[in-house]
């Protein structure tokens, strides 16, 4: 008995603040937008009886869903989305991968100091982290003060409000969820094996692509589905850093929610953000099975 | 006898395979290996022996190419190795935690080394089918390595390393992380492989049954030098040093002064006990400082008092019974504990001496060894 209530914990939890919020949002999804407080309808009326709850599963339909494919701006979005999430977890693969490798070759007393400065950028808030790019990143933020002053170039750049900068927000932000895992692989790794596979042969290069590569490779996809599954439905970035042209899914939910007051659209936005997201959490799913597996 | 005698390092024409010439190792200011000088010849199964900490592992690294020489020159067929990096030494090592690749099936696993050195499809399959014949592994190339017990995969390491066909071979604690049973087994199937392939094996242990079983010489280590290198049995029968004595088996040493007396001396070493005689070749002075030192198994215990030059009372102490044999921890009246050991050739019930006993020790001229220190 107490061990199904310790069980049925962690199910609730799930339940109340998962499943339930999404059903609701499922709902607004089904509704019509109306000018009222909450703005849609139907609303279950609880004094109706049976027939106040019929009337309100006749009042639902599929209405906002079909408004979604007329307007080519959605599927537009949602593609540029993937796509921004797709390059940007490419770019910060390449930048963190360095970073884990030299974590686990460094000297052990040297490690958690690393592990900590890799971490301490979660101690400010990410907003005023996020924020704090667009002084660095504008006509005559830092960035360009300093090209300038070292005479690299003679006019500024324009990096604030380009997809650029919300690819150097997003690798800056979502670096450490990347660094980790691939440091865990790295650091787990036995030593011998690469004084194994030179001893057989290797140069230190094919060494590392013999060996180091494939041997991180679970920790690089745990990595790269951290990093790509947020991003997919990123809003801060792309309003703060990114420009008019930056076209993103989470901006395109934030206007229909706030600009345009629309929540039943914007619910329909985010139920095909959610099922579009099903497909890589599944894939992370199987990927860690998969690994515990080998390991057990 | 027809067949000739494997004793490369008694030929002053042989050739050594690896030659150390002076070579020095040091770790900032602490000294792993301390100027040493010594052979292997081809065909060997050297053994290098010694407790952990002593450079027996740093020895092995730097002829792996995993560690830089000091100061000094490792030669390995006349050629000297310094400059060659480890990925192109015709030296292959078998590592103490194996190393396997665990992301490479067993056939990939010893396939490793050959197709770094691009060797034709073929050719590659009939070598690695031969390495996986020689181990008893056909079964399970297609396994990966956390799929296959211990035993089996220090076959895999083992495999892997002999590959290459290399010129010697390195084993670092091969047998380590096997149970007792499996250990004895393996060792003598390691000798075996050794033989059919003839390549020269320098193996590290900490274990001197192993190193006796498989060695053809030992070389008992100690603070970064070699104490002693000989046959197992030379370095059983007639250790150089104390250290070495003690080192190895079980051993009593007496400290006393020698005096010349025909053929050995007579060892001087307690007030009121009788002086004991050893024969030996070694010189000392009259009145030197030395040390005798004795086989437990070469002492017999008798009730009464034998007929013999060395002969001393004492009681026993302790009884270690072994099983098959029994060692004796017999005080003299000095309080001097002298070993001695029987084979349990009766049943335990019939044992003739218990605690507490007065017993004699006995042993021929012969049995003990003289040394210096």
């Amino acid at each position: 008995m107490r061990r199904k209530i310790l069980i049925a914990v962690p199910y609730l939890w799930l339940l109340a603040l998962f499943l339930v919020p999404f059903l609701i949002v499922l709902k607004i999804s089904l509704s019509d937008i109306a000018l009222a407080i909450p703005p849609y309808v139907p609303t279950l009326d609880p004094g109706g009886g049976w027939a106040g709850i019929k009337e309100f599963f006749a009042g639902l339909d599929f209405e906002n869903f079909k408004f979604l494919t007329t307007d080519d701006l959605y599927w537009k979005a949602y593609l540029s989305s993937l796509q921004i999430a797709f390059i940007a977890t490419l770019l910060t693969l390449i930048v963190a991968y360095p970073i884990a490798y030299g974590m686990a070759s460094a000297p052990d007393h040297w490690r958690p100091t690393l592990m900590m400065l890799v971490i301490l950028p979660f101690w400010t808030s990410f907003l005023i982290r996020v924020y704090s790019w667009v002084g660095i990143l504008s006509n005559e933020g830092y960035l360009n003060q300093l090209l300038l002053g070292i005479g690299v170039i003679s006019e500024p750049l324009t990096i604030l409000n380009t997809n650029v900068a919300v690819y150097i927000g997003i690798v800056y932000t979502y670096l450490p969820f990347m660094i980790l895992p691939i440091y865990a692989a790295l650091e787990r790794m036995d030593g011998s094996l690469l004084e194994a596979a030179e001893d057989l042969g290797c140069s230190r290069i094919t060494a590392f692509w013999l060996v180091t590569f494939p041997l991180s490779k679970n920790g690089i996809i745990a990595g790269c589905f951290l990093v790509f599954i947020p991003t997919i439905g990123e809003f801060v970035i792309p309003s703060l850093l990114g420009g008019s042209r930056t076209l993103m899914i989470g901006k395109v939910l934030w206007e229909e929610f706030f600009n345009n007051r629309d929540w039943p659209v914007a619910s329909a936005v985010a139920v095909i953000l959610l099922i579009i997201l099903i497909i890589p959490i599944i894939l992370f799913q199987r990927n860690e099975q998969k690994q515990r597996e080998a390991e057990g | 006898m027809s067949q000739t005698v494997f004793e490369p390092w008694n030929d002053p024409q042989a050739k050594p395979l690896i030659q150390f010439k002076n070579v020095t190792k040091r770790f900032g200011d602490f000294t792993a290996i301390d100027n040493q000088t010594f052979d292997i010849y081809e065909g060997e199964f050297f053994a290098l022996l010694g407790p952990s900490g002593c450079g027996k592992t740093t020895m092995m690294r730097m002829l792996g190419g995993f560690e830089k020489v000091t100061e000094g020159q490792i030669l390995l067929a006349g050629q000297d190795m310094a400059p060659i990096p480890p990925n192109k030494r015709a030296v292959n090592m078998m590592f103490q935690s194996y190393a396997l690749f665990p992301h490479l099936s067993v056939y990939d696993n010893i396939a490793f080394g050959l197709k770094r050195d691009k060797m034709p499809k073929d050719q590659l399959a009939e070598r690695v089918a031969q390495m996986l014949k020689l181990v008893r592994l056909e079964k399970f190339a297609k396994r990966k390595p956390h799929q296959i017990s211990g035993g089996q995969r220090q076959r895999v390491a083992l495999a892997r390393s002999l590959a290459k066909a290399p010129k010697l071979l390195l084993l670092d604690e091969p047998l380590g992380a096997l149970d007792a049973k499996l250990r004895q087994d393996t060792q003598f199937e390691l000798v075996d492989i050794q033989e059919k392939t003839g390549t020269t094996f320098v193996i590290v242990t900490h274990d001197q049954e192993e190193a006796m079983t498989v060695a053809s010489r030992v070389a008992v280590m100690d603070d970064g030098k070699i104490m002693q290198a000989d046959t197992p049995a030379n370095i059983y029968e007639v250790p150089n040093s104390v250290y070495v004595a003690d080192f190895i088996g079980d051993v009593t040493i007496i400290e006393g002064r020698a005096t010349r007396n025909g053929e050995g001396y007579d060892i001087a070493f307690a007030e009121g006990q009788p002086v004991l005689h050893a024969e030996s070749d070694k010189s000392f002075q009259n009145g030197q400082t030395c040390h005798l030192a004795i086989r437990p198994e070469k002492v017999s215990i008798t009730a009464e008092k034998p007929e013999a030059r060395n002969a001393l009372k004492g009681t026993i102490l302790d009884i270690a019974y072994l099983g098959n044999l029994s060692t004796y921890h017999v005080k003299l009246e000095t309080g001097q504990i002298i070993k001695a050991q029987t084979a349990n050739t009766r049943r335990l019930s019939r044992r003739s001496f218990t605690w507490e006993d007065t017993v004699w020790l006995s042993w021929t001229d012969s049995a003990g060894i003289l040394l210096e220190g």
